[in-house]
């Protein structure tokens, strides 16, 4: 039964929630059952099995007064470990933030608890949600699920790896990410499920662990497109603690889903997308994404987005630069490791010495670098100005089509250790992610296949800003077309 | 008003440029909701921002943005339409984020203009290069524990104006006058209480030499956190002569920030590593860029009090009053209002109000050590007190001390006039007997007064005054005198 | 441009990360490596474009002159690593 209850996909367990064919506490037993026989695979930073039951009996109590809260009342989510939580310790994988419990809860965790989510825990993520593999965290890598062919434990992806792998290893039945360079769409492709990044400026940042503030953005990693409208609808909203939040009505996403379709629907098929390197299969699929769109009624056409080169490189200054400054706050004074020192500077030097991974330090350095006198018109002011060619590209491209569709990945998971020396082919994870955060723009991954190892990948979709219903309902045409139903071996083995 | 140091080589002119802190009077701080308020304990006016900690973010208080553009404006300077948030970033503890949110590249005023007025009653304008809004830093306290510094909070965030002058000051009395004018017009607008001791008011000096005659500037020296305006006079005299020392002797200056030493009336190299100064500025990527509409500026500007200037031209052209005695009057925006309110009521003559103001007010405050906003003696009573002398109820010299009793007792000086009895004395009889009675004493005197010694006339007058205690109307106590004297 | 120990050296103390001695020269090559990589945006013509300052095209949101935050120091100071009497305590600030 508790095997049953785990494969249900959000929308599913809502129904039978409501028709009592289950209760949110047996709904929670089973994933906390699942989490705990999950522990190999390290995706949890913190499990919080007492307060979950104490949230699912509150939601059955709820439901036998008739008072639910809403699409996700009583159903098991996990949260990404950046997210400021209340009574329960907040890591952002960092050794930096030891012992350190908020005070306070983020909008989006807020807004979850608020509408009767039950949280079973905390998900492992890199260091300050830095890194493409989840290799970074101060607590330990991830293992994916999937292993396909290779025998060999694969990364999840990053930074949201814990959470993409606790969807896929069916902990949760929808969990809670970060976005900042592709940090929800990589690991979902990697890990075979669906996650969004919605336009930046849909979901408060506030109480988030800042990486890059003007990239970061939250959204859903679940199982299912109808899944992934769900939880959007109950996260996105303004909020007033968050100066770049924006005001814009947030619509119905799941009725959107249901009642639209994709005739009509132009879709633009980037040619600077064919990146050298890229695995035939990759390119295979995406030319199936495409057919499988005009199958359902769209048209394809091709698009040019020219500066998608320089995404790459324009982020990892952009990024860099804004970390330094965000991270700046872990010294040792107000929370957190402390390092002693004989003098003030050798406290704050030891303190982050000692606090950060290399990852972290690595990008403190060159975000300081690139904002330093003599080098900020060259490297950071030059990498905004093409920020902005980046997001005129985008623009120009939706006076014409509707969607983008790219592959989300240059490769499908790879083995833990791999990449770890040579950051720039680390780097390299998000080429096809990235330019939807230096432009603000919505974007999802859908699981649309396995590779020849048996591992899945998925199809990328970039919408125009605040078109997320336009976003989703592609993908779920995609969803439907590619009847993706990979398991991952984690789980097939459980059975 | 010229200030030369007179060198071996030549006269020496020193170039001032002054910045100043104005910490802005609003009830919460800049970029959260925490209270302003000075002597709160500890770490309780302090916010999750204002403490930064993970994931908290700025949200902009629109009334600190108001106050900035009111200062831009009584300066009469430009408001930029769109301006920016940037972050200066650097290590110290009672700076919770790493780094200060202020305004670098694009400041929410740019130049402006400021009439200063000498003390030869003539006036100067000098350059306003900016004005930008930025946060305060908590505060270290380090003579608490031999071995720690402790830190509190709750200046933290509070919003400041940063105000930059161009390079215009050319002698201490100048800079002086600046910051007199500077801290008069903040206190008009009412975006600051200009309190230097308190620390709401602080100023940064640039001070550089130059031989008479040059055109460049010479490297200037920035003298840190000077708490009173008698110390940055001080200040600048002394750094001003230093400079002018080392390049006679040879030294070089260098590009550095100097603390004041109020003790010794010295300034001192802070000798801080250079390259720990790169404040590596960029747009914060928390907040959008500032837009303040041409609308809210014009309503901005036509909400404006009368600044002092204005004040002052209305004073001379309307009121009849002298530039000087006009001058003295609106240097503080607490005089103005105590004037005016005097003047407010009843049909009273400017001069008169002003020389009682300027008079007797001053010198009873001054003793008493207090400001003019806390005078025992309200503008209500002051000016009833006019009215008796104008009405000819009381003598002006009747008048004065009525004055020192209401700055004693703060009664009505109705009540007083009449409880002691002083009113004037007009009954011509009765001045006639006592001025008799003074000339019957004195015959010798009188006959000398008769004989053309006219000046003994004034002795006899204070003789009647004095007998009758002051009360008798003086112009018919002379015509009396004149008559009897002749007699 | 290639980063020399001495500029390393430097950041890191801006950054206030203590970086050991051995660690400095192989850190050197990591950072110049990816300071070369991201030196191609100096190939793209950006002639007359504005740097970015808003990714989406909204105003900025203020809030009013209202005291609402504030008075919780036993929250503000719950996490200090040292605290005395209300007080975020640190190593002694030599001015």
């Amino acid at each position: 039964m508790s095997r049953g209850l785990t494969e249900l996909t959000v929308s599913e367990a809502g129904d039978r929630l409501a028709e009592s064919e289950v209760t949110a506490e047996a709904l929670t037993e089973a994933h906390l059952a699942a989490a705990e026989a999950a522990r190999a695979l390290n995706i949890f930073v913190c499990e919080t099995p007492d307060r979950a039951l104490e949230q699912a009996r509150a939601s059955d109590a709820r439901r036998a007064s008739g008072e639910i809260l809403g699409p996700l009342d009583g159903i098991p989510i996990a949260v990404k470990d950046l997210f400021c939580t209340e009574d329960v310790p907040t890591t952002a994988a960092s050794h930096i933030l030891d012992g350190f419990t908020a005070p306070y809860e983020s909008t989006v965790s807020a807004k979850l608890k608020a509408a009767g989510a039950v949280m079973v825990g905390k998900t492992n993520l890199d260091e300050f949600a830095m890194g493409s593999s989840n290799a970074t965290s101060y607590f330990g890598p991830v293992k994916n699920p999937w292993r396909g062919k290779t025998g060999k434990d694969l990364v999840p992806g990053g930074s949201s790896g814990g959470s993409a792998a606790a969807v896929a290893a069916r902990t949760c039945l929808a969990a809670i990410g970060t976005d900042t360079g592709g940090s929800i769409r990589q690991p979902a492709s990697l890990c075979g499920v669906v996650g969004m990044k919605p336009t930046y400026g849909r979901c408060s940042r506030w109480g988030i662990v800042a990486f890059a503030s003007s990239l970061d953005q939250a959204g859903p990693i679940t199982r299912t497109v109808r899944d992934a409208a769900i939880v959007l609808g109950v996260i996105a909203g303004h909020d007033p603690r968050d100066s770049t939040s924006a005001r814009v009505e947030v619509p119905d996403f799941e009725t959107a889903l249901r009642a639209g379709d994709v005739r009509g629907l132009k879709v633009g098929i980037p040619k600077e997308y064919r990146v050298d390197g890229t695995p035939d299969e990759i390119e295979e699929l995406w030319e199936r994404g495409a057919d499988w769109l005009r199958d359902a009624g769209a048209s394809v056409e091709a698009i040019s987005l020219p500066h998608t080169e320089y995404a790459l490189p324009a982020y990892y200054i952009v990024a860099p630069a804004e970390a330094s400054s965000n991270l700046a706050r872990y010294d040792g004074v107000r929370f957190g490791l402390r390092v002693p020192g004989e003098s003030l500077d050798e406290m704050y030097e030891n303190t982050r010495g000692r606090g950060f991974g290399p990852e972290v330090r690595r990008r403190v350095l060159i975000g300081t670098y690139v904002l330093s006198a003599g080098y900020y018109d060259a490297y950071y002011v030059k990498a905004q100005r093409v920020r902005t060619l980046i997001a005129r590209d985008f623009h120009k491209a939706f006076e014409r089509v509707d969607v983008v569709l790219t592959p989300t990945t240059p490769s499908a998971a790879f083995p833990i250790g791999e990449k770890m020396d040579d950051p720039i082919a680390m780097y390299l994870n998000d080429v096809f992610t990235v330019p939807a955060n230096l432009s603000g723009l919505p974007g999802i991954s859908v699981p649309a296949g396995l590779d020849a190892d048996g591992l899945p990948l998925g199809l990328h979709l970039i919408g125009r800003p605040f078109d997320e219903e336009t976003v989703l309902r592609a993908a779920q045409a995609l969803e439907n077309a590619a009847k993706f139903s990979g398991v991952p071996d984690f789980v097939e083995a459980r059975r | 008003m010229s200030f030369a140091i007179e060198g071996e080589a030549g006269a020496w002119e020193v170039v001032i440029g002054l910045e100043v802190h104005a910490q802005v009077i609003s009830r919460a701080k800049l970029f959260s909701g925490a209270a302003t308020d000075f002597g709160a304990e500890p770490n309780t006016q302090v916010s999750l921002v204002d403490a930064a900690m993970p994931g908290m973010l700025p949200v902009l208080n629109h009334e600190c943005v108001v106050q900035a553009v009111r200062t831009g404006l009584a300066l009469d300077a430009k408001i930029n339409p769109v301006s920016v948030f940037e972050r200066k970033n650097y290590f110290y503890p009672d700076l919770p984020a790493g780094y200060q949110i202020s305004q670098y590249a694009q400041p929410v005023v740019g130049e402006g203009t400021i009439t200063l007025d000498l003390d030869d009653g003539s006036t100067r304008e000098v350059g306003i290069e900016r004005l930008h809004l930025e946060q305060d830093a908590g505060k270290s306290l380090h003579d608490q524990d031999p071995g720690r510094s402790f830190i509190d909070l709750n200046r933290s965030g509070v919003a400041l104006m940063e105000i930059v002058s161009k390079p215009d000051l050319r002698s201490p009395e100048e800079a002086g006058a600046y910051l007199r004018k500077l801290r008069a017009i903040v206190r008009y607008v009412g975006a600051c209480d200009g309190n230097m001791e308190q620390g709401s008011l602080r100023c940064d000096v640039n001070v550089s030499v130059r031989m008479e005659g040059e055109t460049e500037l010479r490297t200037r020296t920035e003298i840190k956190n000077v708490n009173s305006i008698r110390f940055v006079m001080q200040a600048i005299e002394y750094e001003a002569r230093r400079q002018v020392e080392a390049y006679e002797t040879g030294e070089v200056v260098v590009q550095e920030t100097r603390s004041f030493d109020s003790g010794r009336g010295e300034t001192r190299s802070m000798r801080t590593k250079e390259f720990a100064h790169d404040y590596r500025y960029f747009p914060d990527p928390d907040l959008l860029p500032l837009v303040v509409s041409a609308d809210e500026i014009e309503r901005l500007r036509a909400d404006l009090p009368e600044l002092p200037d204005v004040k002052k031209r209305r004073f001379v052209d309307e009121l009849g009053l002298g530039p000087y005695d006009a001058g003295v009057l609106v240097a503080e925006k607490e005089t103005a209002d105590y004037f005016e309110a005097v003047l407010a009521k009843g049909a009273r003559d400017p001069k008169q109000v002003s020389n009682w103001v300027t008079g007797e007010l001053f010198r009873m405050l001054n003793m008493r050590g207090v400001g003019i906003a806390d005078s025992p003696v309200g503008p209500e009573n002051l000016g009833r007190l006019i009215d008796l002398v104008a009405d000819g109820t009381i003598t002006g010299r009747i008048a004065k001390d009525v004055f020192d009793d209401m700055a004693e007792s703060g009664a009505d000086p109705a009540v007083i006039v009449k409880d002691k009895g002083l009113e004037q004395i007009t009954d011509e009889g009765a001045i006639e007997a006592a001025v008799e009675a003074i000339v019957a004493a004195n015959p010798d005197k009188a006959g000398e007064v008769r004989a053309g010694k006219t000046k003994l006339i004034g002795w006899f007058v204070g003789q009647v005054m004095q007998a009758t205690g002051g009360k008798a109307n003086p112009r018919a106590v002379n015509t009396i005198l004149l008559q009897k004297l002749r007699d | 441009m290639p980063l020399d120990i001495e500029t390393v050296r430097n950041i890191a103390f801006l950054a206030r990360i203590k970086v050991p001695e051995d660690e400095l020269e192989a850190l050197a090559g990591e950072l110049s490596n990816i300071l070369g990589w991201v030196d191609q945006l100096a190939g793209v013509d950006t002639e007359g474009v504005e740097p970015m300052t808003s990714v989406v095209e909204m105003t900025l949101h203020e809030r009013e002159d209202v005291v609402n935050e504030g008075e919780r120091p036993e929250d503000v100071l719950a996490n200090a690593p040292e605290r005395e009497d209300g007080f975020f305590a640190v190593p002694k600030v030599v001015e």
